[in-house]
């Protein structure tokens, strides 16, 4: 290590290994009601974990909840964009997963056939 | 690789170890495993979040939720119930001392809120065993900065410019210190760290150094670049095996990415780092004292000068400073005195950590901005005295300090503040103090302490210690008499005038600002017999209430036979008689006995 930048590049590196406790970036978050997980909310979650590992999303954050009271359309699953609204997909299996993060968590474009609620100030 | 998707974030610092949490880290690493969630859940064990008292702390992120007093049995429910299921285990929240509402983000609660945590900013956020988590928070960029872009004198300058002061108790400038060292010209200069941590109920030095250990390790190299050293120690008391434990390993870690050792950053500048154990008594702390030990001589006090800074360690010129101090040096280099100057007043610059203690709610750690008042401090970070008792005094600065009274809650804490109103900043004790507490007792307490400590190489504080301690003694116990106030304060200024260190000027301080303060305390003592906070013993008085049934088993306790009474008649004890032994009001069922 011979410099300042030197160590500002190993810095970002390791920065992303512990940017779990920052809480910010963009979140997602799946529904972990007992409900939710007999739909198969384990298997999203893994799916979703595996894309993020395989896209090196190291910022975003994956987040659980319990019951919302939507049961019938478990599996649950949002995505906040920081400043954006809260968006809420139904019943989404492991296959969806792919495209919700190569096109909303990454690119911002909502897949609307899948919305089934949109909330404002998704700050959590 | 899988995304690692939360952060379980155990204290592993020696409050919570203490309490159990190494068991507990195991647990959630069988019990993670089992829930087969190895892949996405990492633990990490972390430093002391000076909340102890009610460790095992356990964070898990990134929700951020506070779990305390989480024992071995618990973990299976926050691994099932949170981690998996994405629920909070409502049960093991923190609740607030006075609403008893539950917490669940570590940012929301009242102990943290109104602290500005910058020394302590990554205790209890990092594994202070990773340098990659030190790194990864901006660790070493203070350093990388003052070596290749800085010269020495900028460095001093910089420090200078920050207004930092030592926080090891006397509050020196640390940029003027530095550039006494530096002036000095020798081929061998040493740089010391102080992190002896003596004061009775202290432990920052020792959350800073179990808890983020590089943050020291940075602001030494930083210092010894600034005077032109190329070697240091760290003297810490024996007794903080676990902080020596991870200094080793950050020194080893930082050598290793050479931030320590030899040529750092290229720049041809070189910094060995030694730890020193010290078991040594309280005067050890004393810096030349320290600087004895070190030598191998034993550890007393000389006069100065020489300063250190001319004739230190064998005898080259030496810097020392307070692991806190150190602490702050990082920051100021990496963001810039400007910067750092934003918090604090005029001429306290930045924070302090204290160690809150006492009749408290909340008892702990906690790093406040230079200027906040007493009263923030003790209410709304500590939660208010506790049981609901009325506050009485509160006593800062360890043994050294003195006790101010509730009239002065509303003065800011700052160094030049607190010494005005005749207490001092020392190394941040703060002991609270409820109406239950005699005064008079907390200066025998105190001073008691520095007695024993005395190393007894001169005589003011040797003997003149020795002398005020029985004067107290013999006030608490009834004895006192016409004078003795007079012939306190009388020592108590001679001491300060000429004991040869500052454990025997300090000495006599908590003596002079209760007298100052709460002197109606001693003249009750001394004029009335009486312990007007009912505290000592020996000037208790026993009396039975109407509450008595005449049931006799009083009389049959008192070892003196100081009460008589008829049986069923209501009997009456005999204060001439009486040894204030307690026994009777302790034996007696209907509770009729009080002590007043
Ligand atoms: C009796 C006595 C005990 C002391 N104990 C300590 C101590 O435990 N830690 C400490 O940093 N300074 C202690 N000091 C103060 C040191 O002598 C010295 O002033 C300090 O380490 C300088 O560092 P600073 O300028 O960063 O505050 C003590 C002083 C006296 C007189
Ligand atoms: S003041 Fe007390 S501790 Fe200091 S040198 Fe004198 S005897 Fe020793
Ligand atoms: S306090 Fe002790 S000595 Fe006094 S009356 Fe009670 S039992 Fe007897
Ligand atoms: S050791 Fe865990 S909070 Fe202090
Ligand atoms: S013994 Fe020295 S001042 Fe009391």
């Amino acid at each position: 290590m011979k410099s300042l930048e030197d160590l500002k590049v190993l810095r970002e590196k390791l920065q992303a290994d512990i940017r779990v406790r920052e809480n910010d970036g963009t979140k997602i978050i799946i529904g972990m009601g007992t409900c939710g997980i007999a739909a198969g909310a384990r298997e999203v979650m893994t799916a979703v974990l595996d894309e993020l590992a395989v896209r090196k999303l190291k910022n975003v954050q994956v987040q659980q909840t319990g019951c919302i009271g939507m049961c019938e359309k478990e599996v649950l699953l949002d995505v906040v964009r920081p400043g954006e609204p809260r968006i809420t997909y139904g019943n989404v299996k492991p296959t969806d997963v792919k495209r919700i993060i190569a096109d909303h968590v990454i690119n911002g474009h909502i897949i609307e056939d899948l919305v089934i609620g949109k909330m404002d100030g998704g700050e959590i | 690789m899988q995304h690692i998707r939360a952060h379980v974030l155990v204290c592993g610092g020696t409050g919570c170890m203490s309490a159990g949490s190494g068991k507990v880290i195991e647990n959630f690493k069988t019990e993670i495993e089992k829930k087969g969630l190895s892949d996405e859940v990492m633990v990490v064990e972390t430093g002391c979040h000076g909340f102890c008292e009610h460790g095992p702390l356990v964070i898990v992120y990134p929700e951020g939720t506070f779990y305390c007093r989480v024992t071995p049995e618990d973990v299976k429910d926050i691994v099932e119930t949170h981690l998996y299921k994405g629920r909070i285990v409502e049960r093991l929240l923190y609740h607030e001392p006075l609403s008893l509402e539950a917490v669940p983000s570590y940012k929301d609660i009242g102990f943290y809120k109104k602290q500005e945590r910058r020394v302590l900013a990554n205790c209890g956020r990092i594994n202070p065993e990773a340098i990659e988590e030190y790194i990864a928070l901006g660790g070493y960029e203070g350093l990388a900065k003052a070596l290749t872009t800085m010269t020495t004198d900028e460095v001093v300058e910089e420090v200078k410019k920050s207004g930092l002061r030592g926080r090891g108790g006397a509050g020196f400038p640390t940029g003027l210190k530095w550039s006494f060292a530096k002036a000095a010209v020798n081929e061998k200069k040493y740089l010391i760290c102080n992190a002896d941590e003596g004061d009775p109920g202290a432990f920052m030095d020792r959350s800073v150094l179990e808890g983020d250990p590089h943050k020291v390790l940075e602001g030494m190299a930083i210092a010894a670049y600034a005077i032109g050293s190329d070697e240091g120690y760290i003297y810490v008391r024996a007794e903080y095996p676990l902080a020596i434990k991870r200094l080793r390993v950050a020194i080893a870690q930082a050598e290793k990415l050479g931030f320590l050792g030899e040529n750092i950053f290229g720049t041809g500048f070189n910094f060995n780092l030694h730890i020193k154990e010290g078991a040594g008594a309280f005067v050890c702390g004393e810096e030349t004292a320290l600087m004895a030990s070190i030598e191998g001589r034993r550890g007393m006090p000389r006069p100065r000068p020489p300063f250190p800074a001319v004739a230190g360690l064998w005898g080259k010129p030496t810097n020392i400073n307070n692991v806190e101090t150190f602490a702050n040096v990082p920051l100021i280099l990496q963001k810039g005195a400007d910067w750092y100057c934003t918090c604090g007043t005029e001429k306290s610059r930045g924070t302090k950590v204290f160690a809150l203690t006492g009749k408290i709610n909340n008892t702990g750690l906690a790093e406040v901005p230079m200027g906040i008042t007493m009263r923030e401090i003790i209410y709304d970070i500590g939660g208010g005295v506790i049981n609901g008792k009325k506050f009485k005094a509160v006593q800062i600065g360890g043994p050294s300090g003195g006790c101010l009274p509730e009239s002065m809650l509303d003065l800011p804490v700052d160094y030049d503040s607190l010494i005005s109103a005749g207490a001092m900043m020392g190394s941040g004790g703060l002991v609270v103090m409820d109406e239950d507490t005699c005064m008079v007792d907390v200066a025998k307490f105190f001073l008691n302490f520095t007695q024993s400590e005395s190393c007894g190489k001169c005589t003011p504080c040797r003997e003149g210690t020795k002398r005020m301690l029985e004067i107290l003694t013999r006030i608490t116990e009834g004895n006192g008499h016409d004078g003795d106030i007079e012939l306190l304060e009388d020592m108590a200024v001679n001491i300060k005038d000429s004991a040869l260190c500052g454990l025997g000027q300090t000495a006599p301080n908590p003596v002079l600002s209760t007298l100052k303060h709460f002197r109606h305390e001693y003249e009750a003592h001394i004029y009335e017999k009486r312990c007007p906070a009912h505290a000592c013993e020996k000037l208790a008085s026993y009396t039975i209430t109407d509450a008595c049934k005449g049931c006799g088993i009083c009389a049959k306790v008192c070892p003196v036979k100081a009460i008589a009474g008829d049986p069923k008649r209501k009997h009456v004890i005999d204060p001439i008689v009486c040894i204030k032994c307690g026994a009777c009001m302790a034996a007696c069922p209907f509770k009729a006995i009080v002590k007043g």
